[in-house]
C-alpha cells in the first residue's frame, strides 16, 4: 500500500485513527506523499476522505499514529502548530474567505500577520497571485460580490500567498454550479504542473487522470486502493472500488 | 420651561456626571466585556470557567447591591481609597461588562466556523484568529442589541445617585430642596433622557449598522 521506500516524504501519515464517537473515521491510516506530487483522494461520501485531508493540518484531531510534514511532526497546540499550518495551504469547500475583507486584504493577511511582510511586498505578492488565478480585476471588492468560483479562485490565491509546502484541496469544486468547475479546475491542474505537492480530494475524475500521480480511494475510514490514475480508472482491483466506479462513470 | 431654566446649575452638572458615569462605564465595560467573551470561547477550560463564573455570579446580583458594595463595603477593606463617583463607575463597569460579554459571545456564535477554519489553516494563532476575523464579524452582527446594553447602562447610571454621586438621578431630590415643583423636574429629566438616548445613542448605531453591514 505505501509508495517504495523514498528519503523523507513530504507528508508522512504513520497508523492513524480516529474515532467520532463511535464511528471510526480513520482506520489505520498510512499514506505518504513524495514532494511535488499529485494525490487525489476519492471515495465515497462518509468514508473519512475529507477528515484526512483535514486532519493533516490538524483542524480535526486524531486519537493515535503520527502525521509528519517535511520531516516535523505535527504539534498538538499552540505556537508550533501555527508555524506548521503556515507551510500548509488549504482550500476548503464553502471557500471561507474573510466576509469582511477585501479579496486583496484576504490574500496579504496571512503573509503580513504570520510571516512579517511589509504591507507592500505583500500587495504586490497578492496582485500577482490574483492575476494568475484570474482575478486581477476584483482586488477591492468584498468576497460576496464575487462568484463561487471566482471566490474559490481567491481562496487558492489566499493559500499560495504563504509559500506552503503542500496544498490540501478540501472538495473544491462540490460548492460550485457547474459552468464554474472548470475556471478552479484550471488554475489546480496548472499549480500541479508547476510541481506544486497537493492532495486534493474531490469528485471530479477528469482532474485525477489529468493532473493526478496517484489515486487513493477510500471507504469505511480505510484507504482501499493506492494506484496511477491509469490503472486505478481502467483496473481496480477492490470490489468496493469496482462498484463505486460503476455508479459514478456511468453518467 | 421655568424649572428648567431657573434651575440650569443643577441639570448642567448633573447631566454632566451622568455624562462622564456613561462614557467611562462604558469604554470600560466594552473592554472588560470583550476579554471576558473571548475567555468564555477560549480552548482554555480554566479561562472559560472563570469567565462564566464572572458572567453569572455579577450580571445575577442586583445592580444596587454592587454599587452599594463599592460605595459602602469597598472603603472598610482597608484598599487604596476611592471617590463616589469612582465606586460607581468600577460598580457600572463590572456589572454592564456581563451584558457586553453575552452579546459578544452571542455574535462569535453568528460567524461561520469556516471563518476560523481558514484563519488557522493559514498560520494564524488563536489569539490573532479572533482579534482579526472573529470579533470584526462578531461585533458587526451584534450592532443593535449591543446598543439595548449601552441604553440600559445610560439609564442605570441613575442608580449611582443613591450612593452620593450627583448625576441626573439626583435631580429631583436637590430640586425638592430648592422648593420647585418635583414633577416637573422630573419630566425635564426624562424628557433629557430620551433626546440622549434617541438622539445620540440611536443615530451613533444606525450609522454604524449601515458602515458595517456585512454581506455574507
Amino acid at each position: 500500500m505505501t509508495s517504495p521506500e523514498q528519503p523523507q516524504p513530504l507528508v508522512d501519515l504513520q497508523a492513524v485513527n480516529k474515532h467520532f464517537g463511535p464511528l471510526h473515521v480513520l482506520r489505520d491510516i498510512n499514506l505518504q506523499v513524495k514532494r511535488g506530487e499529485v494525490v487525489v483522494v476519492i471515495g465515497p461520501s462518509g468514508s473519512g476522505k475529507s477528515t484526512l485531508c483535514r486532519a493533516i493540518n490538524r483542524l480535526e484531531t486524531i486519537d493515535t499514529g503520527t502525521i509528519t510534514i517535511d520531516g516535523k511532526t505535527l504539534p498538538s497546540e499552540g505556537k508550533e502548530l501555527a508555524h506548521l499550518r503556515a507551510d500548509v495551504g488549504m482550500v476548503f469547500q464553502s471557500f471561507n474567505l474573510f466576509a469582511h475583507k477585501t479579496i486583496l486584504e484576504n490574500v496579504t493577511l496571512g503573509p503580513i500577520k504570520v510571516k512579517g511582510a511589509s504591507k507592500a511586498d505583500a500587495e504586490e505578492q497578492a496582485r500577482a497571485l490574483l492575476e494568475r488565478v484570474g482575478v486581477g480585476q476584483q482586488a477591492d471588492k468584498l468576497p460576496a460580490q464575487l462568484s463561487g468560483g471566482q471566490q474559490q479562485r481567491v481562496a487558492i490565491a489566499r493559500a499560495l500567498a504563504m509559500k506552503p509546502k503542500v496544498m490540501l484541496f478540501d472538495e473544491p469544486t462540490s460548492a460550485l454550479d457547474p459552468e464554474m468547475i472548470n475556471e478552479v479546475l484550471d488554475v489546480m491542474i496548472e499549480l500541479a504542473r508547476e510541481g506544486m505537492t497537493m492532495v486534493v480530494v474531490t469528485h471530479e475524475m477528469g482532474f485525477a487522470r489529468k493532473a493526478a500521480d496517484r489515486v487513493v480511494f477510500m471507504a469505511d475510514g480505510q484507504i482501499v486502493e493506492d494506484a496511477k490514475p491509469e490503472d486505478f480508472f481502467t483496473n481496480p482491483q477492490s470490489a468496493r472500488a469496482k462498484d463505486f466506479l460503476s455508479k459514478i462513470l456511468t453518467h | 420651561m421655568d424649572t428648567l431654566i431657573n434651575n440650569l446649575d443643577l441639570f448642567v452638572t448633573g447631566f454632566k456626571n451622568t455624562g462622564i458615569l456613561f462614557v467611562v462605564s462604558a469604554v470600560f465595560a466594552l473592554i472588560l466585556g470583550t476579554i471576558v467573551a473571548a475567555m468564555r470561547v477560549s480552548p482554555v477550560p480554566a479561562m472559560r470557567a472563570a469567565g462564566t463564573l464572572y458572567v453569572n455570579t455579577v450580571r445575577n446580583t442586583p445592580l444596587t447591591l454592587i454599587l452599594a458594595f463599592f460605595a459602602l463595603g469597598y472603603p472598610r477593606l482597608g484598599l487604596p481609597e476611592i471617590n463616589f463617583m469612582v465606586a460607581a463607575i468600577i460598580g457600572l463597569s463590572l456589572y454592564t461588562a456581563t451584558y457586553v460579554a453575552e452579546t459578544i459571545r452571542s455574535g462569535i456564535n453568528t460567524v461561520p466556523v469556516g471563518q476560523a477554519e481558514a484563519a488557522r489553516a493559514i498560520g494564524l494563532p488563536f489569539g490573532k484568529t479572533l482579534s482579526l476575523i472573529i470579533m470584526p464579524q462578531a461585533f458587526r452582527s451584534v450592532v443593535p442589541p449591543l446598543f439595548s446594553v449601552l441604553i440600559a447602562l445610560l439609564k442605570n447610571t441613575t442608580v449611582a445617585a443613591g450612593f452620593s454621586v450627583a448625576e441626573a438621578g439626583a435631580i429631583r431630590a436637590n430640586l425638592s430642596e430648592r422648593g420647585e415643583p418635583q414633577m416637573v423636574g422630573l419630566l425635564w429629566v426624562a424628557l433629557i433622557f430620551i433626546v440622549l438616548v434617541l438622539g445620540v445613542l440611536s443615530t451613533l448605531q444606525r450609522y454604524l449598522e449601515k458602515k458595517w453591514r456585512v454581506a455574507r
